[in-house]
C-alpha cells in the first residue's frame, strides 16, 4: 500500500534502463526456478513410471523393493533427530543463557565451523574413528541389554551400524539446528524473561516459562530443516553404513537397512535398464517424503504460533 | 504479610557506571510510596534493587543494604530467587506470558513453589487473585484464553493478579499505568488504594497527579547531569512534598518548572 504512492509518481518519469533490465532479469530468474522445479518433478515421474508399473527382474514389485530403503531413510533420520534436537537446544540455551560472553562466542563459532565441513569428511570420520570407537559399546549393549529390541544381538563386528550412521547424521545437522535455535532464543522478549524472574523463577524455570514457549515454533522449524538434511544426506551414510537391505529396528547389528539417497549413490553408476528407473523411482519417493515433511512443519508452525509468541 | 523496607546508603552500579548514589529511606508497611523525578534519575534502578532484579543485568551490582523487616536482602547466603518470591513486581509494559492462558498466568508464580496444588485450591486462588486485581468479572467466563488476548489495561491487571497470587510482602510497580489509557489508569489507581490494606507498595510514576492521588509518602529523585549518579533529594509525606517541600528543586519539579 505504501509503495503505491511513490510508484505512481515515478510512473510519469521515463523508464530507466537499469530498472527495465533488473525487472527482466528478476522475472526471468523467477520463471526459470519454476520451470526447473517442474522439470525435475516431470523427469522423476516419467522415469519412475516404468519401474512402478512394470515387472521387475528380481523383486516382486517396486513398492516391496523401495520399502526397506524408505524405512532405513526414515529410521536413520529419526534416530539422528532424537539425538540432535535435544543436544542442539541444550547447546543453544547454554550459549544464550548460561555461558559467559567470551565462551559463548567461541562456542557459537565452533558450531558454525561444524556446518562448513564437507560430508565426505564426516563419512571418513564415521568409518575411521566413530565406527571402531562405538563397536565395543555395541557388543556390550547386545550382551547386556539384548532383551531390548533395539539392541538384539548379534552385534556388528565393524561398528558400521545404522546407529553409527545416525550419530554422524546427528553431528551433521547439529550446527544448523543450534544456530537457528540460538537466534530464536536470543529474540525472547526481555519483558517475558523478567516477568518470570520477578516471580521468583530460577534460571531454568525462566527458560521453561519464557524462552522455550517463545521459541517453540522456531525449534520445530529448525528441526524440520535439520530433518530435511538428514533425510537427503547421501555421502556420509553411503560411506558409513554397512547395509543389508533388512527392515529392522535393531540399531547395533550388522543387518542394517540402507537409505534411499545412499542406495542411489552406491548403485547408480552401475545401473542400467529398469534398475535406473527403480532408482529414480526411489528418488521420487524421497522427494515426496521431503515435501510431506515440509508441509507438515508449516502446518505445525501455523498451529503453534500464538500472536505475541514470536 | 506486609513488611517494612529500610534502605541504607545504597549505591547502584551498571558495570563501572554509578547510576544511583547514597539512597537511604524507610518505607512503612501498608503504605504506598511513590518515586518521582525526571527520567534517567534512577527511579526504576532503585526500585529494581528492592527485589534484586537489578542484578539480572550483566555487570550490574549494588553497594549498601536493604532490610526487609530487619533482614538484609543483600546478606551473604540470601538467594535472590527467594527474595523475588516475597517481593512482587509489576512492569511498565504489561507482560503476561503470551503462550499461557489467563488462568495459567495467574498460577505461574504459585506453581513454581508448590507444584502439587489441588485443582480446587487453584480455582480458589485464581478467583481470589483476579478479584483482588479487579479483573474477575471481566474474565471469569474466559479463563482459558491466552492472556495476550486482553486489552492493555486488563493485561496489566492480570499482571497484578499474577504478582499478588503468590501473597508477596511487598509489591513494586514501575510506571504501571504509563502504557494505559485514562480509564484503565483510574482502575489501577483504585486497585492500588485497595491493595494497600494488605501490601507495602512502592510505585514509580512520572505522573505527578498520580503520585499525589495514590501515595502516602513520596520520594523525589534528581540527577545533576548526564553521566552523574541520581540521588534521593527529598522524602516526606506526599501532601508535604506537593504543598510545601523543603528543597527548592523538589518545588521546581512538582510545580512543573522543570523535568
Ligand atoms: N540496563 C542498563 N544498563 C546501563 N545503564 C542503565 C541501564 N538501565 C538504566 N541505565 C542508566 O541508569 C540511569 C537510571 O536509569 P533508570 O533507573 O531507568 O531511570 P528512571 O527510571 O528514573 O527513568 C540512567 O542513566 C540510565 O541510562
Ligand atoms: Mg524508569
Amino acid at each position: 500500500m505504501t509503495t503505491a504512492a511513490p510508484a505512481a509518481t515515478r510512473a510519469s518519469a521515463p523508464n530507466r534502463p537499469a530498472d527495465v533490465i533488473f525487472k527482466a532479469v528478476s522475472t526471468t530468474a523467477g520463471v526459470l526456478i519454476l520451470i526447473a522445479l517442474a522439470g525435475v518433478a516431470i523427469f522423476l515421474v516419467a522415469q519412475a513410471v516404468p519401474a512402478i508399473i512394470g515387472p521387475l527382474p528380481e523383486d516382486d514389485s517396486f513398492w516391496a523393493w523401495v520399502w526397506p530403503l524408505t524405512f532405513g531413510t526414515l529410521w536413520s533420520a529419526f534416530l539422528a533427530m532424537v539425538m540432535a534436537v535435544p543436544m542442539a537446544i541444550a547447546i543453544a540455551l547454554f550459549i544464550t543463557h548460561f555461558a559467559p560472553r567470551r565462551l559463548a562466542s567461541i562456542l557459537g563459532y565452533a558450531i558454525d565451523l561444524l556446518a562448513a565441513i564437507p560430508s565426505v569428511i564426516y563419512g571418513l570420520w564415521g568409518i575411521a574413528v566413530l565406527a571402531p570407537f562405538m563397536q565395543p559399546a555395541y557388543t556390550w549393549l547386545a550382551d547386556n541389554l539384548g532383551w531390548i529390541p533395539l539392541f538384539s544381538p548379534p552385534a556388528s563386528g565393524t561398528g558400521r551400524t545404522i546407529l553409527t550412521a545416525a550419530i554422524v547424521l546427528a553431528v551433521m545437522v547439529l550446527p544448523i539446528i543450534t544456530a537457528l535455535c540460538r537466534e530464536i532464543f536470543l529474540q525472547t522478549p526481555r519483558l517475558n524473561e523478567e516477568a518470570s524472574l520477578a516471580l521468583g523463577a530460577t534460571r531454568w524455570e525462566m527458560i521453561r516459562m519464557a524462552v522455550l514457549p517463545h521459541g517453540r515454533s522456531g525449534i520445530i522449524a529448525s528441526s524440520i530443516l535439520g530433518l530435511g538434511r538428514a533425510l537427503g544426506e547421501t555421502m556420509a551414510v553411503a560411506m558409513v553404513l554397512a547395509s543389508a537391505g533388512a527392515v529392522t529396528f535393531v540399531v547395533v547389528g550388522s543387518q542394517n537397512p540402507s537409505t534411499i539417497a545412499a542406495n542411489i549413490a552406491l548403485r547408480f553408476p552401475e545401473a542400467h535398464g529398469i534398475t535406473v528407473n527403480m532408482l529414480i523411482g526411489s528418488g521420487l519417493v524421497l522427494f515426496a517424503i521431503t515435501l510431506l515433511v515440509n508441509a507438515l512443519s508449516r502446518w505445525i508452525i501455523a498451529k503453534t504460533t500464538v500472536d505475541g509468541g514470536r | 504479610m506486609s513488611k517494612r523496607i529500610e534502605i541504607n546508603d545504597l549505591d547502584v552500579y551498571y558495570g563501572s557506571f554509578k547510576a544511583v548514589e547514597g539512597v537511604s529511606l524507610e518505607i512503612e508497611p501498608r503504605s504506598v510510596t511513590a518515586f518521582i523525578g525526571p527520567s534517567g534519575c534512577g527511579k526504576s534502578t532503585v526500585l529494581r534493587t528492592i527485589n534484586r532484579m537489578h542484578e539480572v543485568i550483566a555487570g550490574a551490582y549494588v553497594d549498601g543494604e536493604i532490610l526487609l523487616d530487619g533482614a538484609n536482602l543483600y546478606g551473604s547466603g540470601v538467594d535472590p530467587v527467594n527474595v523475588r518470591r516475597q517481593i512482587g513486581m509489576v512492569f511498565q509494559r504489561p507482560n503476561p506470558f503470551p503462550t499461557m492462558t489467563i488462568r495459567e498466568n495467574v498460577l505461574a508464580g504459585v506453581l513454581l513453589n508448590n507444584r502439587r496444588m489441588s485443582k480446587s485450591d487453584q480455582d480458589d486462588l485464581v478467583e481470589r487473585s483476579l478479584r483482588g486485581a479487579n479483573l474477575w468479572n471481566e474474565v471469569k467466563d474466559r479463563l482459558g484464553i491466552p492472556g495476550s488476548g486482553l486489552s492493555g489495561g486488563q493485561q496489566q491487571r492480570l499482571c497484578i493478579a499474577r504478582a499478588i497470587a503468590v501473597s508477596p510482602d511487598v509489591l513494586l510497580m514501575d510506571e504501571p499505568c504509563s502504557a494505559l489509557d485514562p480509564i484503565s489508569t483510574l482502575a489501577i489507581e483504585d486497585l492500588i488504594e485497595e491493595l494497600k490494606q494488605e501490601y507495602t507498595i512502592v510505585i514509580v510514576t512520572h505522573n505527578m497527579q498520580q503520585a499525589s492521588r495514590v501515595s502516602d509518602k513520596t520520594a523525589f529523585f534528581n540527577i545533576a547531569g548526564t553521566g552523574k549518579p541520581g540521588k534521593l533529594i527529598e522524602y516526606d509525606e506526599t501532601t508535604r512534598i506537593f504543598s510545601n517541600p523543603s528543597v527548592q528543586s523538589t518545588e521546581d519539579y512538582v510545580s512543573g518548572r522543570f523535568g
